[in-house]
């Protein structure tokens, strides 16, 4: 039978970086805490007979993170036949300190020191064979970055798992603690298997609910449990959590001083980057230059260059050229010719185009996520952040979806509070994508002569969007939470790692193709089929004016109306936006009957959209497109972050609904002001306005009670 | 909030060290800063503030974290220089 060895460790630990080593599978490694969220699986190398499962990085087994409730389950319900706990030797207390908790499972357990190379640079000694006979278990010392260890570490975990070796011993706590953890035992004896009976008793005795629910206690020995603990808080006067944690610590203290010899104190080269990366002075200025080089390289420069050249040249002339040439030298029907042009090939290339573009963003955040300058971002910023209930991790997946807002979306996974997550994810799809930079370069060139101002008003415009959500929807019930403590690890810099930033690039890379191909591949065949045939399935003519798709956008006309916009062409502009924003170009190319294949800077596209509509009406319809649910893909991506079709459909509601208002404010308060025109609109424009501000001013009612005090006596 | 009269750790200058006499806070932030090892009697060196005033850096048992003051404010600390 499969063997399974459980990998552990504390973020930032390199644990990531030795499941490569051990499974010679690839996965990311990065320097954000808790890079690890998903669930990884490899086998050994040279032994697929011994399976490697990766569990998520964690600093403690407490039930107040995912991440812990995952690895804390796995643990107790799966029971691996070992853990390997990956230690970092430069920070031997702080991460011995997990591996206590892991001891007290009574699994076999492997140390594996690393970070061995940084422990020796800075003069530091650890005594690896007493530090193993106090721990109870075998400790291998290794350096994951240079691959030193591993073999012996391997060699380890099999001659371990032939063993059938005993637990690893267990850590004693002072003599109060441990008269009070045997009472708790003789209650829960009955209840828990011998292996769990320690562990089950001092997280019932630190009141675990989880624990307490899993155990199915009776009233009278919950209240027990509850006696013991209240004697003992009294006794050492403190609290349970704060009793068990600092012993844990102060035991770790002893033996550190036992095995590790400290070298000469002096400045680490962290402290030195830091001293001026995250200064007073510079901090924000630096900040604020590598996002602009991130911008610059990604979406001003060379991604465009790529983008453009796949945008025009393959998906714009060799892919529909070849397929043309293909397709007709064999006589095949014009309808599955215009499926696959301009369906298929205009659909999916529309989206793959950004490819290069994303390409290199990503490379560009490995690069960051890597040396570790991803946790400073949120340093610097999270005091902004924070007052429109995000947090300063939320900085990263807005930026990115400035690219892109899948992989907006998907960054907004390394956030551990799950209100901050969820509003990220709410709103990270208003920031003006590079797909949306076209739609909103044609309104510029048919009705603003060009002006740049209108791109430059949407960055603004998508970032209001997203303060004014945040404060909004921060105060609803199920938003409402106690803000999560800010507690994060800052790591140390090093040198990002080429081979790791350029796995982590094409990994995302592909997740972007896999999903190109199957849910735009999807919508681009359903849209093209509602824009090319009739309710009685013939096929129209090029104008669209007869297909199943005008039809829809007339029935929907009347929506739209009091936007400014309620020709059927702009909604069904809008609504194949949905597969991928920048279609509401070509679409409306299509369905006015100029032909295919026009761009943005196209002269007859602009006249005729000109005569459409009028100005606010024009700037009405780039509002509601920019701020609505986003394309197919991104919705995609928000089910999937939020694991919820509920939160999905609550996402795209808010999206739909706070685009809507925008644009009904914007056309009905811009034609009273501009063209004196009052009417039932305008009342309603004013009237949704006030509810807007009144949403944003309102008291929040679910504020904590520890923070309504302070706002008091502040 | 009960900590009116006392010293917590948002109360010591930059550059300055304590030694934790108290971790307050709800259940889950005073979990994951215990976690991180800043128990009672633990030295911490308040290392800088975040160049818009907040959050703080700190330095304690050999590493580095970050730490929103409302957070350190539920900190009770002894001043030790």
């Amino acid at each position: 039978m499969k063997k399974v060895v459980a990998l552990a460790g504390n973020p930032n630990s390199g644990k990531t970086t030795l499941f490569n080593h051990l499974t010679g599978g690839n996965q990311r490694v990065g320097n954000w805490p808790g890079v690890t969220v998903d669930k990884k699986e490899g086998t050994l190398r040279r032994n697929p007979e011994i399976k490697i499962q990766d569990l998520p990085g964690i600093y403690s087994l407490s039930p107040y993170s995912p991440e812990e409730v995952v690895s804390r389950n796995y643990l107790i319900e799966e029971r691996p036949d070992l853990i390997v706990d990956v230690v970092d030797g430069s920070n031997l207390v702080r991460n011995l300190y997990l591996a206590t908790q892991l001891a007290e499972l009574r699994v076999p357990l492997v140390i594996a020191l690393n970070m061995m190379d940084v422990v020796e640079k800075t003069g530091a000694k650890i005594d690896v064979r007493e530090l193993s006979e106090r721990l109870g278990c075998a400790v291998v010392p290794i350096s994951a970055a240079r691959g030193t260890g591993i073999d012996e570490l391997i060699a380890v975990i099999q001659s371990t798992l032939e063993a059938a070796p005993a637990a690893p011993g267990v850590l004693t706590f002072s003599p109060q603690t441990e008269a009070a953890l045997a009472q708790v035992m003789g209650i829960l004896a009955t209840h828990t298997s011998a292996d769990l009976l320690r562990y089950s008793s001092i997280q019932a005795l630190q009141a675990d609910e989880l624990t307490l629910a899993r155990l199915q206690l009776s009233a009278n020995e919950l209240a027990m449990i509850k006696g013991i603990r209240t004697e003992l808080e009294q006794d050492l006067d403190d609290e349970i959590d704060s009793i068990i944690t600092q012993e844990r610590y102060e035991a770790l203290g002893r033996l550190a001083d036992a095995v590790q010899t400290i070298g000469p104190a002096k400045l680490s080269p962290t402290d030195r980057i830091d001293r001026i990366v995250t200064s007073r002075l510079l901090g924000l200025p630096i900040f604020i230059l590598v996002m602009f080089l991130v911008y610059f390289v990604s979406i001003q420069t060379i991604g465009t260059m790529a983008t453009d050249w796949v945008n025009e040249v393959v998906f714009g002339d060799v892919v529909p050229g070849a397929v043309e040439s293909f397709m007709t030298a064999r006589d095949v029907a014009p309808w599955l010719l215009g499926l696959v042009n301009d369906g298929i090939v205009a659909g999916v290339g529309a989206v793959l185009g950004f490819l290069p573009q994303m390409f290199v963003l990503f490379l560009c955040l490995a690069i960051l996520e890597d040396s570790g300058y991803m946790a400073r971002v949120a340093f610097v910023m999270d005091r902004i952040f924070r007052r429109f209930g995000l947090s300063g991790k939320s900085f990263i997946p807005l930026m990115i979806s400035t690219g892109c807002s899948v992989p907006g979306i998907q960054a907004s996974r390394t956030m551990e509070n799950e209100r901050d997550r969820r509003l990220t994810i709410m709103t990270a799809s208003f920031m003006p994508c590079s797909a949306k930079l076209p739609v909103i370069a044609l309104i510029a060139g048919a009705f603003f002569g060009g002006s740049a101002w209108v791109t430059t008003s949407f960055y603004f415009i998508g970032i209001a969007a997203v303060i004014v959500s945040g404060v909004i929807l921060k105060k609803f019930k199920r938003l409402a939470a106690e803000p999560a403590p800010f507690v994060m690890e800052m790591p140390s810099y090093h040198a990002p790692r080429a081979l790791t930033t350029l796995k982590y690039a094409l990994s995302k890379s592909w997740a972007f193709i896999k999903r190109a191909g199957t849910i735009i591949l999807l919508s681009a065949i359903v849209i093209w089929f509602l824009s090319n045939f009739d309710w009685s399935l013939r096929m129209v003519e090029e104008s669209g004016a007869d297909s199943i798709l005008a039809s829809l956008g007339n029935a929907l006309a009347w929506l739209f109306y009091p936007l400014g916009f309620n020709n059927w062409q702009s909604i069904v502009a809008t609504i194949t936006g949905f597969i991928a924003k920048e279609n509401v170009v070509n679409t409306l190319g299509i369905v006015m009957n100029l032909g295919s294949g026009l761009t943005e800077e196209s002269p007859e596209l602009l006249q005729a959209f000109g005569a459409l509509l009028n100005t606010h009406g024009a700037y009405s319809f780039l509002l509601f497109n920019m701020l609505c649910m986003p394309c197919f893909a991104a919705v995609g991506a928000i089910k999937t972050e939020m694991a919820s079709t509920k939160w999905t459909l609550a996402a795209v509601a808010w999206q739909m609904g706070l685009a809507y208002a925008v644009s009904l404010i914007y056309y009905n308060l811009a034609q009273w002001f501009v063209n004196g025109i009052f009417g039932l609109w305008t009342v309603a424009a004013i009237a949704v306005l006030i509810l807007l501000v009144a949403l944003l001013l309102r008291p929040n009612r679910y504020l904590a009670l520890g923070q309504k005090k302070e706002l008091v006596s502040a | 909030m009960t900590n009116l009269n006392k010293l917590t750790l948002a109360d010591i200058e930059i550059g300055s060290s304590a030694i934790i006499r108290k971790v307050g806070g709800d259940a889950a932030t005073r979990r994951r800063i215990l976690d991180l090892g800043l128990t009672r009697n633990t030295k911490v060196l308040v290392r800088k503030l975040a160049p818009l005033g907040d959050p703080l850096q700190l330095s304690a048992r050999g590493f580095e974290l970050s730490l929103r003051k409302a957070d350190a404010a539920m900190i009770e600390v002894e001043s030790c220089d």
